[in-house]
């Protein structure tokens, strides 16, 4: 095993043990704010595999969020589902929405694209009122959140949250495992030269309307894991706002990277408030702030940085001390998403 | 590799185990009383759009705070002086739902007082109830809070609901214009859907009838292909159901066009400051509208007690606000019927709080003459009357008498 390789992996043990850990040492309020994280982190992962990884856009992924939202909370209120049932409901669902989606995707590039999910993310809270017998219109969805059974020590936010947590890794190792092989290279691939692509015998058009797929899959997941956490679904919810908050979020944890969801979902879920707390009237000014600075300071996001501070480890020998060169460092940089 | 790989997973699992039972759940360490009150402290809480597209809003926060101030300088609620905390939603339900669980586990307050708008607060009132914690005097005229009060018995709103409201115009008119061809323009939403379906079931049996109706959102850029359809329906009256900013644009298109209806504006967009200074004050003559408190702009109240005291406190607590912003006037006045409340409980508890809230037979002086708080069991409707306004180029002249709600 390489001594990166050994790093990496220490790295992701941490962070799950970290993440066992959480609701021991924190808060009824603090945990819920990391069990929608977690919700956030499945989302944002979703989206990276269409953008990062594929180098697709999409303006709309708030869209397959609220889907996958809706989708949970109206067979948990309207048909009684048990709250687990809905979770590969709503991934369905949105597998589905993302197919269709991605139709049109196959022939639209770039500027195009993004403006056809634009349009998705600024229908959708309409199509919510427009279908009220089922969503309630603009009044909203109170949906009871899952209950913790009796023979679990632990109080509701801290067995919600290692529920979420539960269904949260298996979508992350599902997605490392996708990265690595076959689809994830013809991903890369398509990112880089389509052209060139084709030539390697990808098929294109398979490849795009399954990636808008199993991304808006995610999605759904995330939705439906947020619906757990907030217990209340409403048009208001699914504004373009959250769309955006999903692409800065890859770029802040790191385009191209499977852990960068979790450090991004950290970013739309804590900057904001704690911006708030420092001034009210400057939240939007600082949320903004924080961002442009990761663009000039760190622009392969947190992951980025992680892996030229891994580098730097690895690189060291053991036991002395070396002076990382700024050349590798800016190698790096110039390799970037990998 | 696989088997160490599943070995480690084995361990890690059992650790887990280990740790869960050996925290165990949290311990719950109920206080004797109600969190949030000591006996010199009272901690409320409020979520607000401070920052977003809803924004105006968050003068209601300081126009509160204005008030508490002025009443902690003047000693408190029998010597227990106010705390209010205010959280940014930015008009997220999401974000509400957070800060209510920030207020009542982190900042653990007594109640929630005046949190502010209808999807927000409906995010919020199951959780509220079921922690038992009061949520008081929420800033929207959705006519929820009043509904089903044993199904919430902690919540409770303040402001004349959308339907008293509607009632209000449909009872002037049926007195000036009986006859009248309604053309209504309506923000699609729960409080487009409340006031104009309040509005049909109050003229239902009358000689008034709607002749065109028009939907908007509030991401929508202009409203001006609704406008020309109202205006082509032939319709003589124009009903205003909108939010500030589209308020400002209805009235700037009509003035434009060449339709002259008799323009009843709702409540929430008839703010001087906001909506028609902007618009220009000669475009907004003859506007219509509906409110429940003093204008401090209206010379009649130029040597009202209760004005001056709002004033002074405004100058010395927000020195920077614009008093006759009435936002701020709004929250004052819910800010002193939470005090009143405050002040009836026979113990600081929750629950004592909620029978106050339930029992209250208030005349604050900042409201209309006519205009009382009033509630009794099961009563969510604490202010339930109106009076008619017309703008008359420099305020809004007060008209007719004080409406009271039929319910």
């Amino acid at each position: 095993m390489s001594r990166e390789r050994k790093l990496r992996l220490g790295g992701y043990g941490l962070l799950l043990l970290a993440a066992i850990a959480i609701p021991f040492l924190f808060g009824p309020y603090r945990v819920g704010q990391f069990t929608l994280v977690l919700a956030f982190a499945v989302a944002v992962l979703g989206l990276n595999l269409l953008v990062g990884y594929g180098g697709q856009i999409s303006l709309g992924h708030g869209a397959f969020f609220a889907l996958g939202a809706y989708t949970s909370a109206i067979l948990i209120e309207k048909a009684d589902f048990p709250h687990l049932a809905t979770v590969p409901a709503a991934g369905a669902v949105c597998f589905a929405a993302g197919l269709l989606l991605g139709l049109p995707a196959v022939r639209i590039r770039g500027l195009y694209l993004a403006l056809l999910t634009l349009g998705v993310a600024m229908a959708f809270p309409q199509l919510i009122k427009r279908f009220d017998s089922l969503t309630e219109g603009t009044q909203g969805l109170n949906v009871s959140r899952p209950e913790t059974p009796s023979w679990v020590p632990l109080a509701d936010d801290q067995f919600l949250y290692l529920l979420t947590l539960l269904l949260t890794v298996p979508m992350f190792v599902l997605a490392t495992n996708m990265v690595r092989g076959r689809i994830g290279r013809a991903l890369v691939a398509m990112r880089e030269s389509e052209l060139a692509a084709k030539a390697m015998g990808v098929d294109l058009a398979r490849l795009k309307s399954g990636a808008f797929a199993i991304s808006a899959l995610y999605a759904g997941v995330g939705g439906a894991l947020y619906v757990f956490s907030i217990g209340f679904v409403a048009p208001e919810s699914f504004t373009l706002t959250i769309s955006f908050a999903f692409l800065a979020a890859i770029v802040v944890g790191g385009l191209a990277t499977i852990g960068g969801a979790v450090f991004g979902a950290l970013f739309i879920e804590f900057v904001p408030v704690y911006a708030s707390d420092v001034s009210e009237a400057l939240a939007g000014v600082i949320y903004g702030a924080v961002l442009i600075a990761f663009m000039y300071g760190a622009r392969g996001g947190v992951m980025g940085l992680m892996h030229r501070l891994g580098r730097r480890i690895a690189a060291t020998p053991a036991g002395r001390k070396s002076v990382a060169t700024p050349a590798a460092g800016a190698h790096h940089e110039a390799v970037g998403r990998s | 590799m696989r088997g160490l790989r599943g070995r480690a997973w084995l361990a890690l699992l059992a650790m887990v185990v280990l740790f869960a039972a050996g925290c165990g759940g949290r311990d719950d360490n109920e206080n004797e009383g109600s969190p949030g009150v000591t006996d010199d402290e009272i901690k409320l809480g409020g979520s607000y759009p401070f920052s977003g597209p809803a924004s105006a809003y968050k003068n209601i926060a300081a126009g509160a705070k204005a008030y508490f101030s002025f009443v902690n300088d003047s000693g408190g609620v029998d010597g227990r002086k106010i705390r209010f905390i205010t959280l940014d939603d930015a008009y997220e339900p999401a974000r509400a739902v957070q800060n209510a669980r920030r207020l009542v586990e982190e900042e653990k307050v007594f109640a929630l007082f005046n949190t502010l708008g209808t999807p927000n607060n409906l995010a919020i009132w199951d959780y509220l109830n079921e922690q038992k914690v009061p949520q008081l005097f929420v800033a929207t005229g959705a006519s929820d809070w009043g509904e089903d009060v044993d199904a919430h018995p902690y919540t409770i709103g303040w402001q004349p609901d959308y339907v008293t409201e509607a009632q209000t115009y449909a009872d002037y008119l049926k007195r000036e214009k009986p006859r009248a061809k309604v053309a209504a323009l309506y923000q699609n939403d729960a409080f487009g859907e409340d006031l104009l379906g309040g509005f049909e079931e109050a003229i239902e049996g009358s000689g008034i009838e709607v002749v065109a109706k028009e939907s908007y959102e509030v991401t929508d850029p202009t409203i001006t292909s609704q406008i020309r359809q109202l205006a082509s329906s032939g319709a003589d009256t124009f009903l205003n159901i909108t939010t500030p900013k589209f308020s400002a644009l209805a009235i700037a298109t009509i003035a434009k066009s060449d339709w002259r209806p008799l323009h009843i504006l709702n409540n929430v967009g008839a703010s001087k400051t906001l909506v028609l200074t902007p618009v220009g004050l000669d475009n907004a003559k003859g506007i219509v509208s509906t409110n429940y408190f003093k204008d401090p702009e209206d010379p009649q109240w130029k040597d009202d007690p209760a004005l001056l005291e709002y004033r002074a406190a405004m100058e010395k607590y927000a020195p920077r606000a614009n008093p006759n912003d009435t936002f701020h006037i709004f929250g004052w006045a819910s800010a002193q019927t939470m005090v009143e409340a405050l002040k009836g409980m026979e113990e600081p508890t929750r629950e004592a709080l909620m029978e106050s809230v339930r029992s209250l037979s208030l005349e604050q002086p900042i409201l209309l003459p006519g205009v009382e708080v009033g509630t009794g069991e099961g009563d969510g409707y604490p202010i339930e009357a109106m009076q008619m306004i017309e703008f008359n180029g420099d305020y809004w002249e007060l008209k007719g008498d004080v409406v009271e709600a039929k319910r």
